[in-house]
């Protein structure tokens, strides 16, 4: 892109046409027609075990149905404001194949017996934007099967509208404040009815996993764990980018299998498993799996899979305490552990040596005490240092 | 096990654990509830008893056994088997960790001294904050009664919700993000600056000071002596009352501190009452302090020979010397009394006549036509209801036999359709429109009819912006509708009715179509709205004086009555007839008999029965011919049939149509005597003048529009010599040969329930434990009735009657000479005349000048520039006053409220009568409106002079 260039570069992707000749949507059809219940298609999902890929990993099987035991009408709420740090696996699928996660959405959509669908999208990604419009245009007007109403929302740039029920509040106009549960948002969701809300990626699996069935999808996996991961990893290493690897897979394998190895004079020195929440690890720990649940023991988790990798040359201090900042700006100000907690914890992050005790009595009551994730996990990064890179503080 | 539905299962009770302790809690309850009811304390910030719980604060987070986080108790349902630890080690670390982190931020000097922070951080031994504060944001202070300090903000939002939710004027809200998070008056901008309307709920809501009631130094302090903030002032003691201003009757409590050598009501909160539950608007919260203002009368005032009476005055009450002279209170009395007995015996008793107030108690009410009926010796007796309601009443006693409201204001939260029509409630009963909001905001569906476009056109649902004047035609093309359609309700017209099939007759004449050209509604809209009003599970009409205050006010709500008997839409909950009553006590005034053609309880004068039970409680001998109306009384006395008059707490020279005439009026008197608080223009052409108490100096009744008896008390002395009004009515009566020994107010209510059927259950006692009973309460122990004609109408029949309306237009149509319509009114800070209002500080300064609201293409047509001066003109005066763009007028009209002295837009009024109701046409005369005038000019108060400090001679 040159100086003076406004227009998101068009990516070269598979368009209605082309997805068409692939046999795009003819599940959906299907599903429409009768050929292929909602039970069944459900437990193929429940047979994958495929899990939310937004970060809180819910079965995407369990989710159809408890959605679908909920009264009438129903709606969803498909989540592509990709705010966690590092991650950018969305965008990556979304301007290859649009129609693949819209078919995917519509099957979940069908199987949840929901009415009408919400795509809340990142405004910063104006390339997918136009993508989106320009084939959901094509598909509205083709209109391969039975199509419910489907809005394109635009996001306004707040990282907290990722978490699932501020995006509700911000789809409905209002600020984006996460809601108190329970209620769940299965149960009370956007404009109060059930809602099955979907992160893009996950239901992008949806045709492949019906399509191949459920054994092929759990047929990768390593360390005792089953699946495919999108790894969004960015850092230190040869090879940045959207990785699909099997779920289980340690860092060390990713850097060295998928990412080409370290950068030349780099060495591993630590790495952020999932995003800006999901705590720091040191390299002494990069034999890991890293999948849902396999880290949370040492307080971290893999959440939407972004893995960034420090160096020698980095601190883990450092990164901790951009990360808080983070946390501090994109807070929505609504809960005081989180509000007041992450500028207090950024103030105490910022002497030379760091008060232990306070922060961690702070770290568990923003972790107890905060409404949403976004305050839960706020602490991690600093918990990690003081937990794994002592050396850098006291 | 039986499947039970979830609406089944949340209605039962539940049982879990508290601290190891078996509790119950109801299915309504939340965690923090239950606890206090077994006495366990959570702290807690943002939740308020009676708000939405909004859990944000996390000072309230228990431990909920088996669950990942803590939750906040004030939000959080207990459920069967939960196990909650509300202080345990964990829970602790983060309910004490919350109150760290906030306090961390608090300003070094509080602004007041009762922060629920910092009480709670006293409760669980919270030391010296170990983070380091904020940044402080700049305190703004541009609002005249409310301060905001943020730097004692915890932004608990209860203000938003207060603002929000509770009020809904949708002022406050919660901007930015993070550590920037505050909370903003509309964009951000000044408080003071905002459209913020003052109801004072934020403060009220406030835990911990951040916004705070200015408390105006008192006069005569020294000059720029800052305002105190009132939670930083110990109120010495609280005295519980009922406000003084509109109808809705908000229940409030005093906070008295003593000053000097005198006590001082420093500021006001909303008490819950059943007709507020803890909410006020802008007068009730901040218009009190017009008591201590320095033009009380404070010695009664006798006129200087040789003074002349005349219409063309300017009242200047400092310079009430130039007319009077003090004199003592045996004096004044035997001149005031005397000079009435005088005219009596020479003149007859048709002679005199007496204008009570619709601000006064029950007991004066009730006490002061007794004094006109039994020592006067007429029934020339009347208040400012004719001015307001006399129509509504007329039409309600003719069709359903009771001048009251069928349901009380709240009710609309059980209704499905609100149909307001000539009333502007936000303005004129700001309490009672945060209930219709409240009830839009569940469901119900609003319809708004009203010439001028107000603020609750933003909640409705339709709006219905039709002609003036043109009230039978949208209501019969409704009915019309109706009938057409089949929507009547055909059982209750049978079994509950009279006279249906003329009604239907009539309006099948008045098709939408036919109409829709005339009122300018069109027909579609029409039909719609008379098939939404007609078709609902429950309809609620509630209407002001855009419907009385016309030639055919009594027509117009015979039309809203018979809408609501043809679709049967009455006699349940969340239903009816509810004539938004305008004054405090207007109500009362008038069930207390102040009004020349009924007893108290609405017994005819001229019913023999009635005048026998009278004559026998009272041993007198009444009249049994009606008395004369305000408006009447005027005319007499401009022709010499009355020369004597006894006024207690009425302004009609500022409140009555076509002022010159009853300034003329009054001028022309032998003898006058005017009982107020102020030298009103009507007391400054008095022959004396009796100082008497403002309402938080006396004990006493009201009677709310909602039909609730409600009990003011006295909070502080009366300055001076000022008598209250109870015992100034006994003396005249004494000395005019009536033999009464009333020593309290309750002795007189204990005399009223024996004559008044309605109230006859209600004892002084109740009132005292429960400050407000609702009537009919018949006998002792009776609950009292909010929903009426349940069963059947209190008529000798028991069947309400249909009454049909034709076409009638206003008096006087605009034309060539005078092409604009003139609609006048009132304004949320001002109430009625000004007397008190404008010498309220808070209220003074918030609308200091006179202003007349005209559609800004209007002023561009007529070059004048909001702000500018404008001269209206009609046949009987002209006034000049400053223009305000306001789109909500319609084209062709302009609105002004009459409480201006400056600007007194009753000089422009037509005196023309309602037939029936004997109501002046307030609402609709003609005016010619032109570029410039000489800018209105105030005397001693007004114009913002109030919260100006200014010595004291």
């Amino acid at each position: 892109m040159k100086a003076g260039e406004t227009e998101c570069a068009e990516p070269k992707y598979v368009d209605f046409a082309a997805y068409r000749r692939g046999g795009g949507y003819q599940l959906i059809a299907d599903c429409l027609a009768g050929k292929r219940s909602r039970d069944e298609i459900t437990k193929i999902m429940e047979d994958s075990a495929l899990r939310g890929l937004g970060g809180a990993g819910f079965p995407v099987g369990r989710k159809w149905r408890s959605v679908a035991a909920e009264p009438e009408p129903r709606v969803m709420a498909v989540n592509i404001d990709e705010g966690e740090v590092g991650t950018f696996k969305d965008r990556w699928y979304l301007e290859r194949d649009p129609h693949r996660f819209l078919e995917g959405m519509l099957v979940a959509a069908w199987a949840a017996g929901v009415g009408e669908i919400y795509i809340y999208l990142r405004d910063e990604y104006a390339g997918c934007r136009a993508v989106l419009e320009r084939e959901l245009a094509k598909l509205q007007k083709a209109r391969p099967c039975a199509l419910p109403p489907i809005h394109l929302r635009r996001g306004a740039g707040a990282y907290i509208c990722g978490e699932e029920s501020a995006m509700i509040e911000s789809i409905e106009g209002k600020r984006g404040m996460p809601r108190l549960r329970p209620p769940f948002v299965a149960q009370v969701g956007l404009f109060g009815y059930p809602t099955l809300e979907h992160n893009m990626e996950t239901v992008f699996w949806v045709r492949e996993i019906v399509g191949k069935g459920a054994g092929w999808f759990t047929s990768y996996g390593r360390n005792g764990r089953k699946g495919l991961r999108s790894f969004s990893v960015s850092g230190r290493v040869q090879r940045p980018g959207v990785h699909l690897a099997p779920a289980g897979i340690t860092v060390r394998d990713l850097i060295d299998e998928y990412c080409g190895g370290m950068l030349p004079g780099h060495t591993l020195y630590g790495y952020l498993p999932g995003g800006a929440s999901g705590g720091i690890l040191p390299a002494a720990m990069d034999n890991l799996p890293l999948d849902f649940d396999t880290l949370n023991a040492h307080g971290c988790f893999i959440g939407s899979a972004a893995v960034i990798v420090l160096s020698d040359r980095d601190k883990a201090g450092s990164a901790a305490r951009s990360m808080v900042k983070f946390f501090s700006e994109e807070s929505c100000g609504q809960c005081t552990p989180c509000r007041v907690g992450t500028i207090k914890a950024l103030d105490l992050m910022a002497e030379k040596k760091w008060d232990q005790p306070l922060l961690r009595e702070l770290s568990q009551a923003m972790a107890d005490a905060s409404i949403c994730g976004l305050g839960q996990a706020a602490p991690n990064p600093l918990l990690s240092v003081i937990k794994f890179f002592p050396q850098e503080i006291s | 096990m039986t499947a039970i539905s979830k609406q089944e299962a949340a209605a039962r009770p539940v049982e879990f654990k508290l601290n190891g302790q078996s509790v119950i809690g109801r299915p309504d309850e939340t965690i923090l509830q239950t606890a206090k009811r077994h006495g366990i304390e959570i702290p807690h910030l943002c939740y308020k008893e009676g708000m939405r719980p909004d859990g944000n604060c996390r000072a309230c987070v228990v431990e909920v056994k088996g669950e990942r986080v803590l939750a906040p108790a004030c939000w959080r349902h207990g459920s069967d088997g939960m196990e909650v630890q509300t202080n345990s080690p964990r829970a602790l670390v983060s309910q004490k960790m919350v109150l760290e982190l906030l306090l961390a931020d608090m300003p070094q000097e509080p602004h007041t001294l009762h922060s629920e922070l910092d009480q709670w951080a006293g409760k669980l031994d919270i030391g010296l904050p170990r983070f380091a504060a904020r940044a402080q944001p700049a305190a703004d202070m541009s609002h005249p009664a409310i301060a905001v300090n943020l730097d004692a903000c915890i932004q608990c939002t209860l203000c938003v919700r207060a603002c929000r939710e509770e009020q809904v004027n949708d002022v406050i809200g919660y901007a930015f993000r993070g550590g920037e998070s505050k909370i903003v008056f509309d964009l951000d901008d000044d408080m003071g600056a905002s459209s913020c309307v003052a109801c004072g709920e934020c403060v009220q809501a406030c835990p911990t000071g951040a916004l705070s009631h200015k408390v105006p130094a008192l006069a005569g302090a020294a000059a720029g002596a800052p305002a105190q903030v009132a939670g930083k002032i110990a109120a010495d003691r609280t005295v519980d009352s009922v406000c003084p201003y509109c109808g809705v009757g908000c229940q409030l409590t005093y906070h008295v501190k003593k000053e000097g050598k005198a006590e001082r009501i420093v500021f006001v909160q909303g008490r819950d009452g059943p007709a507020n539950h803890g909410r006020l608007c802008v007068k009730g919260r901040y218009g009190f302090d017009y008591v201590n203002h320095r033009q009380r009368l404070t010695k009664p005032l006798i006129r200087k020979p040789g003074v002349p009476k005349h219409k063309d005055f300017v009242v200047d009450p400092d310079r009430w010397h130039e007319a009077f002279r003090e004199a003592s209170w045996e004096e004044a009395l035997d001149l005031a009394a005397g000079g009435l007995r005088e005219i009596r015996d020479k003149y007859g008793r048709k002679a005199l006549a007496g204008f009570g107030s619709a601000k006064g108690t029950n007991e004066e009410a009730y006490l002061f036509q007794k004094l006109v009926r039994t020592g006067f010796g007429s029934n020339n007796v009347d208040h400012c209801t004719r001015l307001c309601h006399a129509s509504s009443v007329a039409a309600l006693m003719e069709g359903v036999n009771s001048g009251a409201v069928s349901n009380q204001v709240s009710d609309v939260a059980n209704a499905e359709v609100v149909f307001l029509i000539g009333a502007n409630p936000t303005v004129n009963h700001p309490v009672a429109a945060t209930w219709i909001k409240n009830a839009v905001k569940k469901g119900t569906r609003l319809i708004v009819a009203d010439p001028r476009r107000t603020e609750l056109a933003r909640h409705a649902t339709h709006v219905l912006q039709f002609n003036p004047d043109t009230d039978v035609a949208l209501l019969n093309a409704m009915m019309c509708a109706i009938v057409e359609e089949g929507l009547v309700n055909e059982a209750f017209i049978a079994e509950r009715t009279s006279g249906y099939e003329a009604l239907r007759d009539n309006v099948k004449k008045f098709t939408p179509e036919a109409m829709a050209p005339i009122c300018g509604i069109p027909a579609a809209t029409i039909r719609e709205v008379a098939r939404l009003y007609a078709t609902s599970k429950g309809s609620m009409i509630l209407w002001g004086m855009g419907i009385s205050q016309h030639v055919h006010g009594t027509d117009n709500a015979r039309c809203l009555i018979a809408l609501t008997l043809m679709t049967g839409q009455i006699g349940r909950p969340g239903t009816g007839l509810h004539p938004l009553r305008g004054q405090n006590n207007v109500q009362g005034a008038s069930d207390s008999g102040l009004v020349p053609m009924f007893f108290p309880d609405y017994q005819r004068v001229d019913n023999p029965d009635a005048r026998q039970r009278f004559e026998k409680l009272w041993g007198r001998e009444l009249d049994a011919q009606p008395g004369l109306t305000v408006v009447e009384i005027m005319h007499a006395a401009k022709k010499g049939e009355i020369r004597g008059m006894y006024i207690m707490g009425e302004n009609p020279a500022m409140s009555d149509p076509d002022l010159d005439h009853a300034r003329d009026a009054l001028a022309a008197l032998d003898h006058l005597v005017v009982q107020d608080i102020f030298l009103t223009e009507t007391a400054y052409l008095a022959d004396v003048v009796l100082p008497a108490t403002a309402w938080p100096e006396k004990d006493g009744t009201v009677t709310n529009t909602d039909r609730m008896v409600q009990l003011g008390r006295k909070a502080i002395e009366p300055p001076g010599e000022a008598r209250e009004d109870l015992m100034l009515i006994q003396e005249i009566a004494r000395r005019m040969g009536l033999d009464w020994n009333y020593t309290h107010p309750r002795e007189v209510f204990k005399e009223m329930r024996q004559c008044m059927d309605s109230i006859a259950g209600i004892t002084w006692e109740r009132l005292e434990r429960d400050s407000s009973v609702t009537y009919p309460c018949e006998k002792e122990g009776d609950p009292g009735e909010p929903v009426v004609f349940k069963t059947n109408f209190p008529t000798a029949t028991g069947r309400a009657r249909f009454v049909p309306a034709d076409l009638i237009s206003a008096d006087e149509q605009p034309d060539k000479d005078y092409p604009m319509v003139l609609i006048t009114g009132r304004q949320l800070e001002h109430w009625h005349t000004g007397a008190i209002t404008r010498r309220a500080s808070v209220l003074d300064t918030l609308e200091p000048e006179p202003v007349a609201s005209l559609h800004p293409l209007e002023l561009e047509r007529l070059g004048v520039k909001p702000g500018g001066v404008l001269t209206v003109q009609s046949r009987r005066g002209a006034i000049s006053l400053y223009a305000r763009a306001d789109e909500g007028t319609p084209a062709g009209a302009i609105f002004v409220p009459f409480c201006f002295y400056e600007a007194a837009a009753n000089k422009l009024t037509n005196p023309v009568l309602d037939p029936v109701g004997k109501i002046p046409e307030f609402k609709y005369c003609a005016v010619r409106v032109t570029r410039g005038g000489k800018a209105p000019q105030q005397s001693s108060f007004g114009g913002g002079q109030a919260q100006r400090p200014r010595e004291i001679a």
